[in-house]
């Protein structure tokens, strides 16, 4: 995918405008939390202290920069990642986690409101750069769900995998071993030394 | 006909993400999926002898509670408030100065404000103020009093286990209040129902009935540590012969029962077989006190003393001079806060004295324990072990203060000087995320299960967070630690968060470090990874 097909005209608005998008971006992803956590991830600008604030506004950032390069997928995921990774793990249902891409578009049209006619008929392009991205997050979000279910299987698996081969009943490497029971009892009856 | 396409202000009207502006007490609790554990069991319950024991299921609205369950909790409540000066004190002081409220790993990665700590021990003051304040009862909601219901009830305990009494908020406070303590007390008085999680349940019961949380029987632990032994042979191509149960050894040796079995602990453990052989330490393991966690802790305070009982009770059965304790977090909290007044005094025991470097430990002159990081700091400082921290180059170490060692017992500079003089590569986590501002691992206090891996996570973001910042900024790849808990989750956090960064025992790195008289040339680390430089060799 190549840069976004922009007028000049437009290009310059979206460049002198993007702290202003960035802030109206930010805040309202931020309102999708209760009220006293959007007043904390608003004002604490230690990253360490507020990594979540942090994720955002960095992450916004990096993908507003993006949109205005084009989309390419490859490049933009790891920053959806920094923000998406952590919404697939608070309570947010699928569509709400990947909801904030299209609050870009909110962001956008009321900085730019008062434009002429002739500069928001262009809107519909930046507009479909936007729904890429929306794709994009939703490939990402499934990721980090999957990323999280293969987390508790591993973890499953190491707090029993030593105690299971010691029984013979899985090999180091994995797999099942035939005659898991009566392993099983030897183990018990220290018949096996191994 | 077709349906008239909708425009994208119309479709998102219809969508609101925002969440309800209703204040705390008037936002029911809704109790989510991953957040929370699953009820105890009731033979996990039964076998401890606690009140209300009956499978049940936090997800049915049925609890199963007994018919006069407020009047249980009530009087429980005002039992303790008689009991413990602390726990009236910290029902009556705080101003909600807001100074704990963005300290909580929980709050920070949730954005849940019922985990702010101050609003978690609202949760609790609310119904203090009205069943034990004369204001509260007259003035109710006004005076910040609330009536004890099904729902205040059920979000006691859906909030009193998302807290892992890490003791971080309390280091911002001003008047020293201990969060911790109050969420003990939830779960305590949410035990006097048969309320506790079965995470917790089962390996108390297991405790009780068999000495250690996993429930090992002598032979399974004998038997596990023998194959420590084997790798230890394919390895350095020595036999170490440990003895266990032994009358008259110089120390006892207590760890906890996890690094026997779960990868990583378990390289942790064989660095203890190790490093004890080298030093020809006159020692014992014991299949009796076979466990130095206590999550009787998490449960309640006669629990814990229960659990803890054995340790002094095996020391003196054994005749041993004092104890050595493994890497543990929570284990610690216990042995010096706590084991001394409730199972103490052990005037059996001598006071700690290093039989390597002459050191007497005074600092353990009360409670006769030592951990293993000053244990093995001292040698280290006296020079004591011929070391060689280039097998550990292919390594870039950052440290993680266990919540329970560093603010617990102030245990900061010890487990640094050993990764030091083991490693070449270390780098510090910022500073407002390490030593007693560390943060939590997220799975602390007996959470550590699977079905509530998202709250382990949003709790274990802020932790990873700095990892990850040392990961990119100098190339991190291992995360150490003295904890058993952080051994078994920290793994998964990083799994998630900071892919490519493993999870270490400090004596693991002692281990592959320790030159040991008589080994053969070694090829690998205890991973079976090649050492740096002998890659191809195997």
């Amino acid at each position: 995918m190549g840069s976004l097909n922009l007028d000049m005209g437009l290009r310059d608005i979206l460049s002198e405008k993007k702290p202003a998008i960035l802030k109206r971006w930010f805040d309202a992803i931020v309102d999708t939390y209760p009220a006293n956590t959007a007043e904390f991830l608003k004002s604490q600008q230690d990253r360490f202290a507020n990594p979540v604030g942090h994720a955002i506004s960095q992450g916004i950032e990096e993908i507003f920069d993006e949109l205005m390069a084009g989309v390419d997928p490859e490049r933009v995921s790891p920053f959806l990642d920094n923000i998406l990774r952590v919404r697939a793990v608070q309570d947010f249902k699928p569509a709400e986690a990947v909801s904030f891409i299209f609050l870009l578009k909110k962001a956008i049209r009321e900085e730019m409101k008062n434009l002429n006619g002739q500069t928001l008929g262009e809107l519909p392009e930046l507009e479909s750069g936007i729904d890429e991205l929306a794709l994009c997050a939703f490939n990402v979000y499934m990721k980090c769900r999957e990323d999280l279910y293969t987390v508790k299987a591993n973890e499953l698996r190491n707090m029993t995998s030593r105690l299971l081969e010691r029984a013979n009943i899985i090999r180091p490497t994995g797999g099942l071993e035939p005659e898991t029971k009566e392993a099983v009892i030897k183990v018990k009856r220290k018949e096996v030394t191994e | 006909m077709a349906a008239k396409l909708p425009k994208p202000d119309e479709l998102a009207a219809g969508i609101d993400f925002r969440p309800p502006k209703t204040g705390w007490m008037d936002t029911p609790v809704e109790l989510k999926e991953g957040m929370f554990c699953w009820g105890a069991k009731e033979k996990n319950l039964k076998a401890v002898s606690f009140p209300n024991a009956r499978d049940w299921s936090p997800k049915e609205k049925d609890w199963k509670l007994p018919e006069n369950w407020q009047r249980i909790v009530l009087e429980g409540m005002a039992d303790r408030l008689q009991k413990y000066r602390s726990f009236k004190l910290f029902m009556d002081i705080c101003v909600r100065c807001g100074a704990c409220a963005d300290k909580c790993h929980f709050f920070i990665g949730s954005g849940d404000p019922k985990n702010m700590p101050v609003l978690r021990a609202e949760l609790m003051r609310s119904i203090y103020r009205r069943e034990f304040t004369k204001a509260g009862r007259i003035m109710g909601s006004i005076a910040g009093a609330r009536e004890l219901t099904l729902d205040v009830l059920k979000e006691w305990w859906y909030y009193f286990y998302q807290c892992t009494e890490c003791r971080r908020c309390s280091v911002f406070c001003p008047y020293g209040i201990d969060t911790a303590e109050i969420t003990m007390m939830g779960r305590e008085l949410t035990n006097l129902l048969g309320l506790n999680i079965d995470w917790i349940a089962g390996p108390v019961a297991n405790c009780y009935m068999k000495g250690n949380h996993l429930g090992l029987e002598p032979h399974t632990i004998t038997s596990s540590v023998e194959f420590f032994l084997d790798d230890i042979e394919t390895l350095t191509g020595i036999r170490i012969k440990p003895t266990f149960n032994r009358k008259g050894a110089e120390i006892l040796f207590v760890t906890p029962s996890g690094d026997l079995f779960a990868d990583p602990g378990t390289y942790t453990a064989m660095g203890y077989l190790m490093l004890f052989h080298e030093l020809g330490l006159d020692y014992t393991w014991s299949t009796y006190a076979s466990e130095g966690g206590n999550f009787g802790f998490f449960t309640s305070n006669e629990m814990a003393k229960r659990l803890n009982s054995k340790i002094y009770a095996e020391a003196k059965r054994l005749g041993v001079k004092w104890i050595i304790g493994g890497e543990c977090g929570h284990m610690w909290r216990v042995l010096t806060q706590y084991m001394d007044t409730w199972n103490g005094p052990a005037d059996f025991l001598e006071v700690p004295k290093s039989p390597i470097t002459g050191t007497v430990f005074d600092n353990s002159k009360s409670t006769k324990m030592v951990h293993i990081a000053e244990f093995t700091a001292d040698i280290i400082k006296h020079g004591k072990l011929k070391l060689d921290p280039a097998r550990n180059d292919h390594l870039v170490v950052t440290y993680h203060d266990s919540c329970n060692t560093s603010r617990g017992m102030g245990l900061l500079e010890e487990p640094r000087h050993i990764i030091k003089s083991v490693c070449n590569n270390f780098h510090e986590m910022p500073d407002n995320t390490i030593r007693e501002y560390t943060f939590c691992c997220g799975s602390g206090t007996g959470l550590n299960a699977s079905e509530n891996t998202e709250l382990r996570m949003k709790g274990g973001y802020p932790r990873a967070n700095a990892v990850k910042y040392v990961r990119d900024k100098h190339g991190v790849n291992m995360l150490a630690n003295i904890c058993a808990i952080d051994r078994a989750t920290l793994t998964a956090s990083m799994d998630y968060w900071v892919p490519g960064v493993k999870v270490t025992g400090v004596h693991e790195l002692v281990g592959n470090a320790l030159v040991m008289k008589g080994e053969k040339e070694r090829t690998t680390d205890m991973r079976a990874e090649p050492l740096p430089g002998k890659e191809g060799n195997e």
